[in-house]
């Protein structure tokens, strides 16, 4: 405990990330002037390879025995930088980490003042890392399993692989049947494979699965604990009047959420006079049409089908300017049936722009077009009756491409609504403490490394909950969170915060008011000595004893107050 | 001193589970605040030692922000509660100590609210900079 302070500080770019803000090579600068820093250096990544060479390097070279990054957000690589000290003999919790990312570099524009808030950040880091010491691993039990909210076909497919390892998926449902969105589908782009084909076989399978326990009507309630050990409340759902279940508990290893979207309410444009005109329908409704085969509108068979995109998408006045990435697709898989169905009849697409990234999709469009559908580009901006006919309206629109008004004649048109985050989200939200994107969805931990992880440990996302997408990526991601999700069952444990409190038998006083403070009985009096003793098994490290403790006798490691307010000092004084 | 150049220094001591990840939250959606707050992370507001606000009030920052998750919904069952309840016992010494007691905020912010957790840096900056420099800086100042 009694080692000099030899410390290395690292300043990362992140590409243009922190460079673009904050100068970094004057941080650099400044941070080798500070007490015990032995080298300070900046870097493009510090997380890539050559970064944690470079720590590494240093370590054997200038004999250090603590680590300072400047980065990102130590929820992002903390664990990183502590692998990347240990390999090359430094304890893990003598790396401490100045978050000059997200809290600085990416919420300032003025250079000068970032660089000089950065420069503070890392004095403060420096200052807490002269005083970190080394502390052992810790790892708890996990109880294994894996909760899943929605029984749609991600959640489905999550419980499915979950239950397939042998250990418990827990399923829990808000309505009184398993399918989803997708239960409300005719058939799917782009190979046109009937939604009764493709459900009732997977629904089937989770029904009788004997690792599966299903809650239908309800949903989660509470969620106490985190990753590796959480309890789970469920709560039978308002509207189950009759009987209304009660409150079950499941403990499990982690949760995956997939809970999906809602449809954007076409009310919400009124220009589309979509609750005035019974030929006015969403395409979640054209799809029952579909399914029914009847496609007629009070008893006509229509001669003119229009399709409007981007209804409630790519909105930025409606505060939707995403792209759903599913309506491009399935407006050329039903204006194609249409065209199946009423080989007379005239059917015209109204698009912003086509998306067809998906495969066989691009292909898929074009077989759409060579039926016979019309696409034109351009934004429709109104509907209204056509006088004297009242079976029929007219679209009023701008072709771009020929940059001319339209009046579009239709018997019949399919408002292809997008997605948006269910009125469900903040309350999951709320309950898992998930952060949300700025469309509303949930927040993944990272879009391209992380992208089924959250925020919160053992918590992951699958399917259009964490933003829009189609089957085939939705399937792709509710197995990848379900493969994720398994690894702290499968492990059997998972690595727990070391940092927990300790009493100096020589201050306390036995007072017990430790004992008061503790929410998990870690501190017990002992009675032959009057002195406090924590069970480091039970102590999760909040640090509530210690700012309880009235004679400063104990000491939160790795948040010790000598560290906290060397902190202090250092973003004070100058 | 003239009010507009004054630049209050705020610390911030924010708990780990809510707060600190709204303050990265409001990171990675890029919402733009004043650079005068600086952070320390504590793993729970409960853990708020009152010497941790006494010391930077003495050292001469204008003001102290702890944050902490909303009630309920503290990661360690009942942390916030405990800040607030020292939190109010505090700002009764503060008061007694001759320092305005309104420099201190404790404020619930949860993970989720990059947004709201701008809003109050902002609101905090704008405040301090009406209210003046802590008279302790001018006194300790050499």
């Amino acid at each position: 405990m009694e080692q000099q302070p030899r410390i290395g500080v690292y300043i990362c770019h992140c590409g243009v990330n922190i460079a673009a803000t904050v100068e970094v090579e004057e941080v650099a600068e400044a941070a080798a002037d500070l007490p015990g820093v032995v080298v300070s250096r900046d870097y493009t990544y510090m997380c890539s390879d050559p970064g944690q060479a470079l720590i590494k390097d240093d370590i054997r070279e200038h004999d250090l025995n603590r680590i300072v990054v400047a980065s990102c957000s130590p929820r992002m690589h903390e664990p990183t930088f502590r692998a990347a000290a240990e390999q090359a003999g430094v304890n893990p919790y003598q790396v401490e980490m100045a978050n000059i990312r997200e809290q600085c570099s990416w919420v300032h524009k003025d250079k000068q003042q970032a660089t000089e808030k950065a420069k503070l950040l890392v004095a403060s880091a420096v200052a807490k890392a002269v005083h970190l010491e080394p502390l052992g691993d810790r790892e708890v039990d996990v109880t294994p399993g894996v909760l899943v909210i929605g029984g749609g076909i991600a959640g489905l497919t999550a419980a499915l692989d979950v239950a397939d390892t042998g250990l418990p998926a827990y399923l829990v449902e808000k309505t009184d049947h398993l399918g989803g969105r997708v239960a409300d589908l005719n058939c799917t782009f782009p190979t046109l494979e009937s939604v009764s084909d493709l459900l009732p076989p997977l629904i089937e399978r989770v029904q009788n699965h004997p690792n599966v326990t299903l809650f239908l009507n309800s949903e989660v309630k509470q969620v106490d604990g985190y990753v590796g050990n959480f309890e789970v409340t469920i709560t039978g759902t308002a509207d189950q009047e009759e009987e209304v279940l009660e409150d079950r508990t499941a403990s499990v290893g982690s949760i995956i959420v997939a809970t999906g979207y809602d449809v954007f309410d076409p009310d919400r444009k009124p220009e589309f006079g979509y609750s005035d005109y019974p030929n006015v329908i969403t395409s979640l409704e054209m799809e029952e049409r579909l399914l029914e085969g009847d496609l007629s509108v009070n008893g006509r068979t229509p001669e003119r089908v229009a399709f409007i995109q981007c209804v409630g998408s790519r909105d930025i006045q409606l505060g939707n300017p995403h792209c759903s990435r599913v309506c491009c697709m399935y407006t050329a898989k039903q204006s194609r049936l249409v065209r199946e169905m009423l080989p007379d009849a005239e059917v015209t697409v109204f698009y912003i722009d086509v998306r067809t990234f998906g495969k066989g999709s691009e292909e898929f469009y074009d077989d759409a077009r060579g039926t016979g559908v019309r696409y034109r580009r351009g934004n429709v901006s109104e509907i209204y009756r056509k006088p004297g006919e009242p079976e029929r309206v007219v679209l009023v629109a701008e072709d771009t491409l020929l940059g001319q008004p339209v009046d579009y004649e239709a018997d019949l048109v399919v408002l292809a609504v997008g997605m948006e985050p269910r009125d469900t989200t903040n309350k999951i939200s709320q309950l898992l403490k998930l952060p949300r994107s700025a469309d509303g969805f949930f927040l993944e931990a990272h879009p391209k490394l992380r992208p089924v992880d959250t925020a919160m440990a053992g918590v992951f996302l699958a399917g259009c909950c964490q933003g829009p997408k189609d089957i085939p990526d939705t399937v792709a991601q509710a197995k990848a969170a379900a493969s994720s999700a398994l690894i702290p069952s499968i492990r059997g444990s998972v690595p727990v915060e070391s940092a927990t409190a300790v009493v100096n038998q020589e201050l306390c006083a036995g007072c017990g008011m430790c004992v008061e403070a503790c929410p998990y009985d870690a501190p017990a009096l002992d009675q032959l000595w009057c002195v406090s003793r924590i069970n480091p098994v039970l102590c999760e490290g909040c640090g509530a004893c210690a700012a309880t403790c009235p004679s400063s006798a104990i000491r939160m490691q790795h948040f010790t107050a000598e560290q906290v307010l060397a902190q202090v000092d250092a973003l004070v004084s100058s | 001193m003239a009010q507009t150049d004054f630049e209050p220094k705020i610390v911030a001591f924010l708990c780990n589970w809510c707060t600190y990840t709204g303050a990265d939250l409001a990171g990675t959606s890029r919402i733009q605040y004043p650079p005068n707050v600086r952070i320390i992370r504590l793993m729970c507001s409960g853990s708020v030692d009152p010497t941790y606000v006494l010391k930077p009030l003495l050292d001469g920052a204008d003001g102290v922000l702890i944050g902490g998750c909303h009630p309920g919904d503290c990661h360690y069952q009942s942390g916030n509660y405990k800040a607030r309840r020292r939190v109010v016992a505090l700002k009764e010494i503060l008061k007694d100590a001759g320092i305005d007691e309104d420099r201190v905020w404790l404020r619930w912010i949860s993970a989720s609210e990059g947004q709201r957790f701008a809003d109050t840096v902002t609101e905090m900056t704008e405040f301090l900079k009406e209210k003046g420099p802590n008279p302790m800086r001018r006194e300790w100042a050499v």
